[in-house]
């Protein structure tokens, strides 16, 4: 394996009814960043595609940053498989030699990313949150990715030297997309690929929706948590938790009152929960409260009453009407959400 | 009789962690270890096939010698034999170069169905499942929520994607990775931990499986920590009397910055 | 003389802990509010092999030691007494004598569903006027050819709504004394045989305290438990053992509501600090973890004298005696440490505190624990 021998941004583009996931979007947007980043490496953003999709599509790929896209042709191939993907993809990369391959942290990209790496017998690095080019040598293409482990507590820049491609799934929802620009025309290079010989020993049965499951508050990653303060108004919390993706609970004064069911009481009779952001609203700090939440890694607390005992577990505290900041904060989300791009 | 092999780590409970905020390391004594949760789920829905339809249980893991202390607790689960792979050659490992290993220690031995939890709690990369399933040749799913039926032919099993689920069917054998809602795990029985300190340990170094140093631990690890470092946690609070509209621009800046949510 | 638990006792600390923490805490105050008998957790524990821990494995035990079961009735205890007592008597007081004077054909018979949890026992001995005088036993059993006709009654059995076997005390010979006491086993469902009131208690409510009421119950001579007049010292060697399961009991209350209590005084904050902070609090803690310590070492001391087949006859009593009186000190201190709120029933205390009362009378009150521990001291 010779190092030199490798070079440009590849990118996997996840696809799914003729649409790009947004996951690979933002991707290419970082590898447009990376190789803007070190003009001196001439890199090209390369997008790699598996399937059979629309013209438009391919436009879409170039108008959101990709010099070229390499498109293996199949129609068997918008239905994932690992053997074919991997055995194609490993194809792919005998031949044309990337450097750096970045691949969506999605269940797809969990499932192919190691089992590609391995056949190439090159190293992988899981779910970075930030990328950068070796800050030490102005010329090389060597990638420093930073990622989280021990469950977030601790974050690692990971380093390979001595294998290519250099390998790394990226967490969606971290980078950022690069601003369509219909201007841009990249390179399209269609290969109509076979799958004569490639038997896959695993096959898709069926297909099933997910049915929105009863919660477990003690699994969310955030959770909106209304008191007494925030009366009846627990619709307002639903609006800003969907707009969020989190979960709403109450403290024991709201399920007393009725706002809310017992299981999703947080505190010393209820639930004891540590998620990745509590946000209370309209909660005064009981003792008893606290015993079910002070674990959770960022407390948020708005309350109208600036000595409420909630301030001194937060780590942001808001002195103000919940009822009139959620929606709010909605409203934000929802801009944030839907600006242009 | 069916063979099943599964993969468990012990971990530290990262849950239970403290951060040491002047060097920027986690403070590792003291922290409890456990069995992966991925893992022990994995564990049991393997126990639960033997309940049903008969099956010998092997359990896998690759760690210091303290590990040992954990097959004894499988014992006392239900494990039918219990490995360890051990050697101070095989530390310092990544993803790749632990599959490796635990691929070479697989191929000597008989199964037909190999289970490997979805990630571990420390590392957190779902890696080593595809890889050892790699290094061995065998069909992959990974992400099973649910084993819906299992012969020495073929499995079928539950995924879980972010939208959906997809029933899938592989042949036999083959390697599966598994989500900590597949099963709860059982509680040891009494009698099984009181049987659990007499049972062999099998214990597997390279003098077993002659694999050359650049195929394993810190040599044989493509990728490498260059460093680490924790993420800064207040507990000091700032308090802030704003305007409503400023209070929820200052909380959406507050979740994006420390990347609570999604861009 | 080694303080460290061995590599199996450790491990079964262990699975108590778990085991005690996520099924049986979550049902500790719908227990005694709803003075409900807590069938599912029976249930559960009877999966797990914790219904027969000291019992050997060919009786349907599970081959543990008397200190590892003890352990688990100090857990079990810590979050619901009335789990923990189930439990207990169900072992010490039902599988114990049937393991020591039993039959092979009455431990085949009635200690293997036992161990194995397949049926749940209980003990019979006290009567309505019978209670610390235990010798004034009324019941009768009259030997009628291959039957004994039993008549009487029993107040205030442990288990007694739920329990399929029943070790029970008749007397056999009225000229006899104490060594006209027979022990006899006898089945739910055997004609003459009934259930009678249940007691409603100020404590372990979950706990089913029932009448025995024996109307002419002819019973087959061959559940005979040893030997005819030799009954009272079966009672009272049981009971020796079932002491120190209670001593845990008691142990188990005392430490759960410690916990409680110093978990509420480093949050609670009043004039400006945590309560952890001041002396007062400090000192009462202290005070009480090292009382608690005490009686678990008499109580731990006594089962592992029973595991080495040494008398321990007064170190049980001592145990009891011992853990009763700290675990009524702990309940009342920790209550009051949470004030208001341990008054209510938001917070465990309030039970743990009409929970630990109990502990100073059954199984033999303080004032017999005394008596025995003086009788061995003076003779």
């Amino acid at each position: 394996m010779n190092i030199q021998d490798y070079k440009d941004l590849y990118v996997f583009i996840e696809h799914e009814e003729n649409k790009i996931h947004e996951a690979s979007l933002e991707l290419l947007g970082e590898a447009r960043r990376l190789k803007e980043d070190r003009p001196s490496l001439n890199y090209q953003v390369v997008a790699v595609l598996l399937g059979e999709v629309s013209e438009d599509l391919l436009f879409e790929l170039a108008a959101r940053g990709a010099d070229e896209t390499v498109y293996l042709h199949h129609n068997k191939l918008n239905e994932y498989s690992t053997l074919h993907y991997t055995h194609l993809l490993h194809q792919m990369i005998e031949e044309r030699k990337p450097d750096i391959f970045l691949i969506p942290a999605t269940v797809l990209g969990r499932d192919l990313a190691p089992r590609l790496a391995a056949r190439c017998d090159t190293g992988l690095t899981a779910d970075a949150t930030k990328l950068e080019f070796d800050p030490e040598n102005p010329d090389s293409s060597l990638l420093y990715v930073t990622r989280p482990a021990f469950g977030g507590n601790l974050f690692g820049t990971i380093i390979n030297e001595t294998k290519r491609p250099q390998m790394t799934t990226i967490r969606p929802g971290v980078m950022d997309k690069m601003q369509r620009n219909p201007a841009l025309t990249g390179k399209v290079s269609m290969q109509d690929v076979s799958l004569d010989g490639l038997k896959d020993p695993v096959s898709i049965l069926e297909v099933l929706k997910k049915d929105h499951m009863a919660v477990d508050i003690a699994k969310a990653d955030i959770l909106i948590s209304g008191g007494r303060g925030v009366g009846d108004r627990f619709d307002l919390l639903r609006e800003c938790a969907d707009m969020i993706g989190a979960e709403v609970a109450g403290s024991r004064a709201a399920v007393d009152e009725g706002r809310i069911e017992k299981d999703y009481q947080v505190g010393q009779t209820g639930k004891t929960v540590k998620p990745k952001v509590y946000i209370a609203c309209g909660i005064s700090g009981a003792v008893q409260h606290l015993a079910g939440m002070e674990k959770s890694d960022y407390i948020i607390a708005i309350n109208k009453d600036p000595d409420a005992p909630i301030f001194q577990v937060a780590n942001i505290g808001l002195v103000g009407n919940a009822l009139e900041i959620l929606p709010l904060l909605t409203k934000e989300i929802r801009n944030y959400r839907e600006r242009p791009s | 009789m069916m063979n099943i092999v599964v993969l468990l780590k012990q971990v530290p409970d990262t849950t239970e962690m403290k951060i040491d905020k002047e060097k920027g390391t986690l403070i590792r004594a003291g922290v409890p270890t456990i069995t992966n949760p991925d893992d022990l789920a994995g564990l049991e829905a393997a126990l639960q096939i033997k309940d049903r339809q008969g099956a010998k249980v092997t359990c896998v893991t690759m760690g210091p010698p303290q590990a040992e202390s954990m097959l004894r607790e499988l014992y006392a689960l239900g494990a039918d034999e219990c490995v360890l792979i051990s050697d101070g050659k095989f530390g310092g490992a990544d993803t790749w170069a632990t599959s490796n290993t635990l691929g070479a220690y697989l191929a000597t031995i008989p199964y037909d169905l190999i289970i490997a939890g979805r990630q571990a709690i420390d590392g957190d990369t779902a890696q080593v499942g595809p890889q050892t399933a790699e290094k061995l040749n065998l069909p992959q799913i990974t992400y099973v929520d649910e084993i819906l039926s299992i012969s020495e032919e073929k499995i079928r099993v539950r995924k879980a994607l972010e939208n959906r689920y997809e029933i899938l069917e592989s042949e036999m054998p083959c390697l599966i990775t598994t989500l900590s809602s597949i099963a709860k795990p059982r509680y040891m029985h009494v009698r099984e931990i009181m049987k659990a300190f007499d049972k062999p340990v099998t214990v597997i170094t390279n003098e077993h499986l002659q694999l050359e140093q650049k195929d394993i631990g810190l040599k044989g690890s493509p990728t490498k920590v260059k460093k680490t470092f924790t993420k800064e946690v207040h507990k000091n609070s700032d308090v802030l009397t704003l305007e409503p509209k400023l209070a929820a621009a200052k909380i959406l800046d507050v979740l994006l910055e420390n990347q609570f949510i999604g861009k | 003389m080694n303080f460290e638990l061995s590599k199996k006792q450790a491990l079964s600390l262990k699975l108590f802990k778990e085991f005690s923490l996520n099924e049986v805490k979550p049902l500790a105050q719908e227990v005694d509010e709803l003075e409900r008998f807590p069938v599912e957790t029976v249930e559960k524990m009877a999966n797990i092999g914790m219904l027969g821990i000291p019992v050997p494995e060919n009786y349907g035990g599970s081959g543990g030691d008397n200190l590892t079961y003890i352990m688990a009735v100090e857990e079990l205890s810590k979050h619901c007494a009335t789990t923990g007592v189930i439990v207990s008597a169900h072992t010490s007081l039902a599988c114990a004598p049937l393991l020591a004077f039993g039959t092979e054909a009455q431990k085949e018979k009635y200690l293997l569903p036992l161990a194995s949890g397949e049926k749940l026992g209980a003990f019979g001995l006290t009567e309505p006027n019978a209670g610390s005088d235990a010798a004034m036993q009324q019941t009768t059993a009259v030997k009628e050819g291959d039957f004994y006709r039993i008549n009487g009654s029993k107040i205030f059995i442990t288990n007694g709504g739920y329990a399929d076997t029943f070790i029970i005390f008749a007397m056999t010979d009225k000229q006899k004394g104490t060594r006209g006491i027979s022990a006899f086993i006898v089945e739910k469902g055997m004609e003459g045989f009934s259930i009678g009131k249940t007691e409603h208690k100020l404590g372990i409510k979950g706990s089913s305290t029932t009448e025995l009421i024996f109307t002419d119950l002819m019973l087959p001579a061959e559940n005979l438990l040893g030997q005819e007049g030799k009954g009272f010292g079966i009672a009272m060697k049981t009971l020796d053992g079932g002491r120190i399961g209670i001593a845990a009991q008691a142990l188990g209350i005392a430490q759960g509501d410690l916990d409680e209590a110093i978990k509420y005084v480093k949050e609670r904050k009043q004039f400006g600090k945590p309560l952890s902070a001041f002396q007062n609090s400090q000192f009462q803690i202290a005070d009480l973890q090292t009382k608690i310590d005490a009686a678990r070492l008499l109580t731990y001391r006594a089962a592992v004298l029973k595991d080495e087949g040494k008398p321990y006859s007064t170190e049980a009593a001592m145990a009891k005696l011992y853990a009763s009186d700290i675990s009524m000190e702990s309940t009342r201190i920790s209550l009051q440490l949470l004030g208001g709120y341990g008054y209510t029933r938001e917070y465990p205390l309030e039970r743990m505190f009409r929970d630990a009362k109990i502990t100073e009378i059954y199984e033999g009150t303080s004032e017999v624990q005394k008596m025995v521990i003086a009788a061995s001291l003076l003779k």
